[in-house]
């Protein structure tokens, strides 16, 4: 009987199993669909990549919301050797022994044309871990068609004033929400809050990495979110928004301002989506006394993971796709990391003058969000929190209280 | 026909009764339609509309563009092509894990209802167990495993690890089935001098048939339905499967309603036919008389 | 003796397949699974690799969350069980009356359990959408709303909502298997029962539901495993908020598993969800028992 079942076993082994050849070199990379460089872009730099080194590459394309499942199951079994992750991600990454650091080989590379946020995104403990390729940050945009209406010209550029511009839309009867936010418990609300905090000059950890949730400028700009809610300036349906709902709202001309990503401004003048179409403006997001500005940054850098049979060739790899050749190219999906591709003209007519000029101003005021280890279980406990205050079931003084707790507790781990 | 005959002979009913039958029909019909209706609304309304405020109930300019880039689309990269190809993918592991799951499942489910051995009842649990365990915490491991026999990637793999989770869902379902049926027939075939493979094959299998068809029913849709193994384990046309492929409508921050309605659709369809050709035997009246004890 | 042996022969043949398919593949995992909750596998913390005996357990059923998660789960599983239970039964019921146009419900029935978990999570979400919603869009021009609400943004409305959009995908299942049960009453008893001046509420709490008792109890313990294990819906329409309101156990197994990259505590959390399962599932047989005698 035993016999049998092995036997039927080792069968079914043989049935599935074809033994794999040696080959060449040959990477296996891991993308994301549908947002940023577009998977024909990747496939024709890859391709490229390909005929100039022989190297060959496989890359394999998954939502956004699998890479990270994908890359944690297959990093025991070391199934990709480049992987593209979240900006939030290298620290974990690193701590957790899965990616290579590239601290030196980072050192070939001008990385004084590169934003300085970008680039900070891949560090932890002194050392780098990755090379930026994805850029994004999050901007303010303004309904100015309706702003006019309620006899207002230009756009606001503290949060005092947006508060007055929209409490004017309001009162007129021009927008019943002005304001509108990804509020809904996932990582986009953290996004918007590192964006407002920054802006009232509050941090989530010091520079030494150490939290510092509950300092005073953070409350005051959780506080600042709550009232704007309760005093019905911000759409109460916020609490249920990702990114996307709120370029919906904004498109469909039901809000005056929205912070989102990059990829709005087009969406918001296309007209198959949008019944707003060049009435909106993109602009840095507005400040306080103690600050100017600030937005998150929300690009996605290369790494290797330290499963990599071929480090050197999958960095080759990684520098390739980041190269200015090919951020210049293929810049109508993403903005360069590069500063210097910013004068190029061709570079601003591919990606919009009127994003270059927004981002040239923006980039200068980049928060990272905490790059520690634990950061992907603090955002967890801060989404819930803050959904509470914002829900007015807490303020925002013992939210923050909790989670700096919470957040020594994580460090401690 | 039989039921009919049978029905009737119930008793004259009521003209009242039919139409509080048709009533509740009417209501059971709306209920299941509407959002049917609206996810085929979804599919047909211009972006622009799908978040217009106020709504329009009925839009004045519908699209079929969507379902166009589906049957048309042959670019390898354009998530309506992969959709296309992951259906095919969806349909045979579905096909073959409900063939394979119904066999294999039943043998068991009738073992245990029928007959008398050790460690019935223990075994019956430990393989209920099995599924109780969920998918995120086995994965890891299991990934490894997969990796090492190269079965990463490949339809007939995933096909067994769906068989791993059907299966102990098919026994429990069975055996109710088969537990049901009266140990007479058994005896009474055996008399006859019929095998007991035969027994199982003439007497049971057709007793249990409207079960069966409910159960393979149940096990396609498992197997249709299945995300998050699929999710891992596939990465190419090869083997992705159609719930991997709508999810892949969605970008980091977008959510395709229209092109996820459109899969809805086409998604749903297939399952809603196999289940309409076969339902006819699940409600088709069975001979009368000493079926149950 | 001799027959009984061989009688023991023929089951272990029988379930043999089976055990194979069952087995094979999900055994390492499971028992890796088991070490892993009491090793501290965790790549994030200084304890990695470290013998943790009891400790996740301990830390687990000491923390407010779990708890909290565990009601959580428990609500969502009691909730969207009896609905589809008991509409199935009913639905069941009506289907199984002869009527014009029950043979069109019936083909149509099987719609909402067709589409796939990604799209009805989706369908559900842009539905119920605070902002454009046909929901809301309705609601309102029934005049039972004076203005949009925020179905999914609210904390005491959210779970409800998922309720719905689950037991409505998920109560044709149900349906299904009653009707395949039903068809295996035999008819006779119900003439007899007519004969004998039964009204058709009596025979049904006499000959239906004592004859359904057996499907009711496969259906309620599967569909509790289901339940306590579903995770895609969740994800796909609240990622277990607003405030936590729609955390599960299931979707912090999740969070550990691939946000934490803590798998010891993942691994935990797998067991006990098994655990209760476990005991729910005991709970319900001995219920059953009790009632049969």
């Amino acid at each position: 009987m035993k016999k049998t079942l092995s036997l039927i076993l080792v069968m079914l082994m043989m049935l599935f199993s074809f033994p794999t050849f040696a080959e060449d070199i040959s990477l296996n990379a891991i993308f994301m669909k549908q947002a940023g460089y577009s998977e024909d872009d990747v496939l024709a730099m890859t391709q490229a990549f390909t005929e100039s080194t022989g190297i060959q590459v496989n890359p394999t394309f998954v939502a956004y919301e699998e890479l990270a499942p994908k890359i944690l199951t297959a990093s025991a079994s070391g199934g990709y050797d480049v992987i593209l992750g979240d900006c939030i991600w290298p620290a974990q990454f690193a701590k957790a022994g899965l990616v290579l650091d590239v601290t030196d080989r980072l050192g070939e590379v001008d990385l004084d044309d590169i934003y300085q946020g970008a680039l900070d995104a891949t560090k932890y403990e002194g050392k780098y871990y990755g090379m930026p390729w994805l850029n994004d940050v999050k901007y303010m945009f303004v309904n100015m068609e309706l702003l006019k209406q309620a006899g207002i010209e230009e756009a606001p550029t503290t949060w005092d004033q947006l508060i007055e511009d929209a409490k004017a839309c309001k009162e007129q009867g021009i927008c019943e929400y002005p304001i509108v936010g990804c509020y809904a418990q996932a990582e986009c609300l953290i996004c918007d809050y590192t964006c407002i905090a920054g802006s009232f000059g509050g941090a989530f950890v010091d520079e030494n990495n150490q939290p510092t949730l509950d300092s005073a400028e953070n409350i005051a700009a959780l506080d600042f979110m709550a009232q704007t809610l309760k005093d019905g300036l911000c759409n109460p349906k916020s609490l249920e928004m990702i990114e996307d709902d709120v370029l919906s709202t904004f498109a469909s001309g039901s809000a005056v301002f929205a912070i989102n990503w990059t990829y709005q401004y087009a969406s918001m003048n296309d007209e198959a989506q949008s019944s707003v179409v060049g009435q909106g403006i993109i602009t840095p997001i507005p400040g306080t006394d103690k600050a100017q500005s600030a937005t998150v940054n929300g690009g996605m850098p290369l790494m290797i993971t330290s499963g990599c049979k071929h480090p050197d060739e999958a960095w080759e790899y990684m520098l390739f796709l980041a190269s200015r050749e090919m951020q210049a190219r293929y810049c109508a999906n993403a903005l360069p990391i590069w500063k210097s591709l910013y004068t190029d003209p061709q570079v601003i007519e591919t990606a919009g003058a009127e994003v270059v000029a927004a981002s040239q101003i923006q980039f200068d005021y980049i928060v990272n969000r905490p790059m520690v280890p634990y950061y992907n279980e603090l955002s967890t406990a801060m989404q819930s929190e803050i959904q509470l205050v914002l829900l007015g079931q807490k303020t925002a003084q013992e939210a923050l209280t909790g989670l700096q707790a919470t957040a020594l507790e994580l460090a401690d781990r | 026909m039989e039921h009919k005959t049978i029905r009737r002979s119930i008793g004259p009913r009521s003209r009242g009764r039919t139409v509080l039958y048709m009533f509740l029909g009417l209501v059971l019909a709306v209920g299941v339609l509407a959002p049917v209706l609206w996810m085929f609304m979804t599919s047909i309304m211009r972006p622009v509309d799908l978040t217009a405020k106020p709504l329009k109930l009925i839009p004045e300019t519908t699209t079929l563009e969507r379902f166009r880039q589906i049957f048309s689309s042959d670019n390898g990269s354009d998530p309506a092509y992969v959709f296309r190809i992951a259906l095919k993918n969806s349909f045979i592991i579905a096909v073959a894990v409900t063939i394979l799951s119904l066999i294999v499942g039943s043998l068991s489910a009738y073992a245990f209802a029928q007959v008398r051995f050790r460690g019935k009842k223990g075994l019956m649990l430990t393989i209920l167990f099995t599924y109780m365990l969920p998918p995120a915490a086995l994965i890891i491991p299991l990934y490894r495993i997969y990796s090492r026999l190269g079965f990463l990637d490949r339809k007939g793999p995933l096909a067994i690890l769906y068989l791993s989770f059907i299966v102990p869902f098919i026994i429990w379902v069975m055996q109710d089935f088969f537990g049901s049926i009266s140990k007479s027939f058994e005896e009474a075939a055996q008399v006859d001098g019929a095998t007991r493979l035969q027994t199982l094959y003439y007497i049971f299998l057709p007793i249990a048939r409207p079960g069966a068809i409910a159960t393979g029913i149940l096990a396609f849709l498992m197997s249709w339905d299945e995300f998050f193994y699929s999710l891992i384990f596939t990465s190419s046309l090869s083997s992705k499967t159609m719930p991997v492929a709508i999810a892949e409508f969605n970008g980091k921050f977008t959510i395709d309603y229209g092109m996820i309605s459109v899969a809805g659709i086409l998604g749903s369809a297939i399952p809603v036919l196999v289940t309409v050709i076969f339902q006819k035997y699940i409600v088709m009246g069975m001979t009368a008389g000493g079926v149950k004890e | 003796m001799e027959l009984k042996r061989e009688e023991e022969r023929y089951g272990y043949f029988l379930i043999t397949p089976s055990m194979i398919v069952v087995f094979g593949v999900i055994i390492i995992p499971i028992i890796t699974t088991l070490v892993y909750s009491f090793v501290n596998i965790d790549p994030l913390s200084s304890h990695n690799g470290e013998f943790a005996g009891l400790s996740f357990y301990r830390k687990a059923l000491t923390s407010s969350e779990f708890w909290a998660d565990l009601g959580r789960t428990l609500y969502f599983t009691a909730a969207s069980t009896a609905i589809e239970t008991i509409f199935g039964l009913m639905i069941a019921l009506l289907l199984n009356e002869d009527f014009p146009g029950v043979k069109f419900l019936r083909s149509i029935i099987i719609i909402p359990w067709a589409i796939p978990t990604v799209v009805n999570g989706s369908l559900w979400k842009l539905m119920l959408n605070g902002e454009y919603g046909v929901i809301n869009a309705l609601l309102m021009r029934m005049h039972l709303i004076d203005a949009y609400q925020s179905w999914l943004g609210n904390p005491k409305t959210a779970m409800l909502c998922i309720v719905i959009a689950d037991a409505w995908k998920m109560t044709p299942l149900a349906v299904i298997f009653f009707l395949a049960a039903l068809q295996g009453i035999d008819r006779t008893r119900y003439e007899a029962a007519m004969v004998d001046g039964a009204g058709a509420f009596r025979r049904f709490t006499t000959i239906t539901l004592p004859a359904l008792r057996p499907t009711i109890m496969v259906i309620i313990v599967m569909r509790t495993v289901e339940k306590f294990k579903a995770f895609d819906i969740f994800y796909l329409m609240t990622r277990g908020g607003p405030a936590n309101s729609t955390k599960t156990l299931m979707y912090d197994t999740y969070l550990q598993a691939f946000t934490n990259l803590n798998y010891s505590e993942a691994s935990t959390l797998a067991y006990l969800i098994v655990l209760v399962v476990v005991l729910m599932t005991l709970g319900y047989i001995r219920l059953m028992r009790r009632e049969d005698s």
